[in-house]
């Protein structure tokens, strides 16, 4: 009577696929943590928002139309941003594309002497007081890196410090060549 | 020192389960008496040590002895004391070892409350339990020592995860714990039966008892869980779908199915087959949720430090338990067969209809939570299968079962008539549906969403028609079974939990706002005056606290305080939200971020009957206790001739 068999059949199967994804978790080639950005392949987010430098001027993101650039969410009262940012100076210089920083809920004067200690590696930065266009990009938590691409969809998205590594993993592939 | 005797003592714990596993199966295999007899004295040794290592451990906490990584890495100067003890589980290792004991504490009282067993019978089912605790004592030392030295000492430890610092969820692991692995001990009931070939009426009045308990311990440790989630987490929902809510959720309906298959086991001798599956899917689904929480395959808020070589691991023990109690079910299976019949309207066919629809439940849900992990494995792509998902699946089998266990309960075994009582279901139907849709339009102004009805109606038919046989047998004063009364009051609870459900589905109130000191949000009639802020500060951590009056016009209702805390080691914020508890509805108030010139985003919530969601959940829990304590259950008793109207 084959049919009793049927239970533990249907569990070797499960069980098989366990073990064929720990394999992979294990290999790296697998990470269920990892959590894609439902904007990846869509339109970036468009923003006008007041400069770090002078609340005064609005920068808006549709100067950037055309050619492929960088957003960085962080702020002042973030760890991690601070960790990441003497290696966002030698990636913005390197990758000569547009870095634009979205400076989250944070102080404007903060902001503007954090930038003068520490380097400027922005070639715009924006103050989001609200965190309304940190919504807009479906952000966790600062700091947060994403890539445009030319045609004003997004490439890439990635949440934590920012590492040159990483960098040249997940960000320089997309822009060579087509620079 | 201290913590290497803790080793010393799993390590004898884990011999000794190896010798409980063997003396108990070879034992009852060879019909020698003295191997039989020395596993329950066995049995008790496996008890002591394990206790002993864990106290070691509790010890440990206790003096904050950061020498241990575990407790390095789960503890602080700073810690209270309950949550130096909670901390024991607060993590991987520790809730491992909990694990093993509570499975030694299960077979510990099965060795001493089951004397009218057969020897041979109870020297399988601990023999099969000594196996199980073979397997997670070897998992426990060998991949999650939770005696590892650290080295450097160092002076302060790490912290307990601040969302785990909660009265609740101090008890939330064991309760559920305990019905986790209680399903353990009707998997050992079913093994020693296959193994056996013995499998009759008399099994199954020794296994509901049990199964009773498991499902009672794991229908509270659910119930707190998700008491704990709705307060401690800030967000004010009570069931999120979460992968390890789910995982706990599983061997519940399973159990659930189990419970209900042994009564027509026990009175009819039927279903089998089907008893003997649903013993093993129970105890299945408790080693999956184990696997699922702890091998990092998904993403969960819990999460447990994952470790995809221990993901492994248990996955081995999985398919040793799951695929061998199997595949001894396919060789059994055939001899163990079932006979005799019934009608097509009968106690018997409604229990199969509640079994199907149980376990319908459970595999829509299993399906659910494994979906993006098939996705994923196979590069189909990133999906998250959510609450739409879930509550979608969920009520297509579980709203037939609501008016199924409402009328089903009266109907008799064999074949049923309706002619009697037919037309007092009817009546009680009705006058549900009546008061439900009264209730919605009177209490709450509309019909709410398309189910609201439908729900609240379900829920007082069923509560209505629970307490209609005992009540009816209390006034004409007729002796009742304790078996029937236990499963009158789960079933109250369970209308209880609809019509919280429903309740809070159809005419919760959320609302987010900014609002400064002095200003004035309304919901649901209710006037949220925002007073002020202060700063706050607990033992390990500093809070902003926020101060909310709310007024019904005029009256005062209540004065919340609502804290955002500050964790100085683990430097999270969490949310501890303000609750006004109410009979008809809660008012939520919970702190969110500094918006800058003094205003605040707060989250203000309005949550009618919301509390007997967990009300139905302790009714249900209570059912099972009075069901347990029926006199047949006790050694000795002759049952007396079958009373209609139990199950």
């Amino acid at each position: 009577m084959w049919r009793y068999f049927t239970p533990a059949a249907a569990f070797l199967i499960l069980g098989g696929l366990f073990a064929y994804a720990l394999v992979r978790i294990q290999n790296g080639t697998l990470d269920p943590r990892e959590i894609k950005s439902p904007l990846l392949g869509k339109p970036a987010p468009s923003f006008v928002l007041p400069t770090v430098a002078n609340t005064a001027v609005k920068f808006d993101s549709a100067s950037l139309k055309g050619r492929p650039y960088v957003v960085n969410v962080w702020g002042t009262w973030c760890p991690s941003c601070r960790d990441e940012h003497s290696a966002l100076l030698v990636i913005a210089r390197q990758a000569n594309i547009p870095f634009i920083g979205i400076d989250w809920k944070d102080d404007n004067a903060l902001a503007q002497q954090y930038l003068a200690q520490l380097g400027n590696p922005f070639t715009e930065t924006v103050a989001d007081a609200d965190g309304r266009i940190a919504i807009d990009w479906g952000v966790y938590g600062a700091p947060e890196t994403f890539l445009v691409g030319a045609d004003g969809k997004v490439l890439v998205k990635f949440a934590g410090a920012l590492t040159e590594a990483i960098w040249a993993e997940k960000f320089a592939p997309y822009l060579q060549g087509g620079g | 020192m201290i913590p290497e005797i803790g080793t010393l003592a799993l390590l004898i714990a884990l011999v000794l389960t190896l010798l409980q596993a063997t003396l108990g199966l070879v034992g009852a295999h060879r019909q020698d008496a003295a191997w039989m007899r020395a596993t329950t004295t066995i049995t008790a040794g496996v008890f002591a040590f394990v206790l002993f290592a864990f106290l070691i451990l509790v010890h440990a906490f206790i003096v904050h002895d950061f020498s241990i990584e575990y407790v390095a890495h789960n503890s602080n100067n700073e810690l209270p004391l309950l949550y130096r003890v909670a901390a024991v589980w607060g993590a991987h290792e520790g809730s491992l070892l909990l694990w093993v004991l509570i499975l030694s504490t299960w077979s510990m009282l099965v060795s001493r409350l089951s004397k009218g067993l057969p020897d041979d019978f109870r020297a399988r089912v601990l023999g099969t339990l000594g196996l199980v605790g073979f397997g997670f004592l070897t998992f426990t030392m060998f991949t999650s020592s939770p005696f590892t030295r650290l080295f450097p000492t160092p002076l302060d430890g790490a912290d307990l995860n601040p969302i785990l610092q909660d009265p609740a969820l101090a008890a939330h692991p064991p309760m559920l714990y305990m019905g986790y692995v209680g399903t353990s001990v009707a998997f050992a009931f079913a093994v020693a039966a296959m193994l056996s070939g013995r499998m009759d009426a008399a099994w199954s009045r020794w296994t509901r008892p049990w199964t009773v308990a498991a499902w009672m311990c794991l229908t509270l440790g659910i119930t707190l869980g998700s008491w704990w989630a709705y307060y401690e987490l800030g967000w004010g929902g009570w069931w999120f779908w979460d992968p390890v809510e789910n995982a706990s959720f599983m061997p519940w309906l399973a159990s659930t199915a189990l419970i209900h298959s042994l009564a027509v086991t026990e009175k009819r001798g039927l279903f089998r087959n089907w008893t003997l599956l649903l013993a093993i899917f129970a105890f299945s689904l408790s080693l999956l949720g184990t696997f699922l929480v702890r091998s990092g395959v998904l993403v969960s808020v819990h999460s447990f430090a994952a470790d995809p070589s221990r993901g492994l691991f248990v996955l081995g023990l999985l398919l040793v338990f799951i695929v061998g109690s199997l595949t001894l079910y396919a060789v059994r299976a055939p001899s163990l067969q079932s006979e005799g019949g019934f009608a097509p309207v009968s106690r018997e066919s409604f229990l199969l209809l509640n079994n199907a629809l149980l376990v319908a439940a459970a595999g829509l849900i299993l399906l659910g939570t494994l979906w993006p992990l098939v996705m994923d494995s196979f590069n189909l792509g990133k999906i998250s299968v959510g609450p739409p998902y879930f509550n979608t699946v969920f009520l297509v089998p579980t709203l037939p079962l609501v008016a199924l266990v409402a009328v089903g309960m009266h109907s008799t075994w064999k074949r049923a008539s309706y002619a009697s009582k037919g037309k007092t279901l009817g009546m009680l139907a009705i006058a549900g549906l009546v008061l439900g849709a009264l209730v919605a339009f009177v209490c709450y102004g509309s019909y709410g969403v398309p189910l609201t009805i439908i729900g609240f109606g379900g829920g007082f038919f069923l509560m209505a028609s629970s307490l209609w046989e005992p009540v009816v047998r209390l006034i004409r004063k007729q002796p009742q079974a304790r078996a029937a009364v236990g499963m009158a009051i789960a079933h109250f609870g369970i209308g209880l939990f609809v019509i919280g459900v429903s309740g809070v589905a159809s005419y919760k109130i959320e609302k987010d706002v900014s609002m400064g000191p002095g200003d004035v949000a309304s919901i649901a009639g209710y006037d949220f005056r925002f007073l002020s802020t202060n700063d706050a500060r607990g033992p390990n951590y500093t809070a902003r606290e926020g101060h909310v009056a709310i007024t019904q016009g005029g009256q005062p209702v209540a004065e919340l305080t609502t804290q955002k805390r500050q964790f100085k080691i683990q430097s999270n914020a969490m949310t501890h939200a303000g609750i006004a508890v109410g009979w008809n509805r809660d008012l939520f108030v919970a702190l969110g971020d500094e918006l800058g010139a003094g205003k605040w985003s707060l989250r203000l919530q309005y949550k009618p009957l919301v509390r007997y969601i967990w009300l139905g959940g302790v009714f249900m829990a209570l059912g099972g206790l009075v069901a347990i304590l029926d006199r047949r259950y006790r050694r000795g008793v002759v049952e007396p001739v079958t009373v209609v109207g139990e199950g």
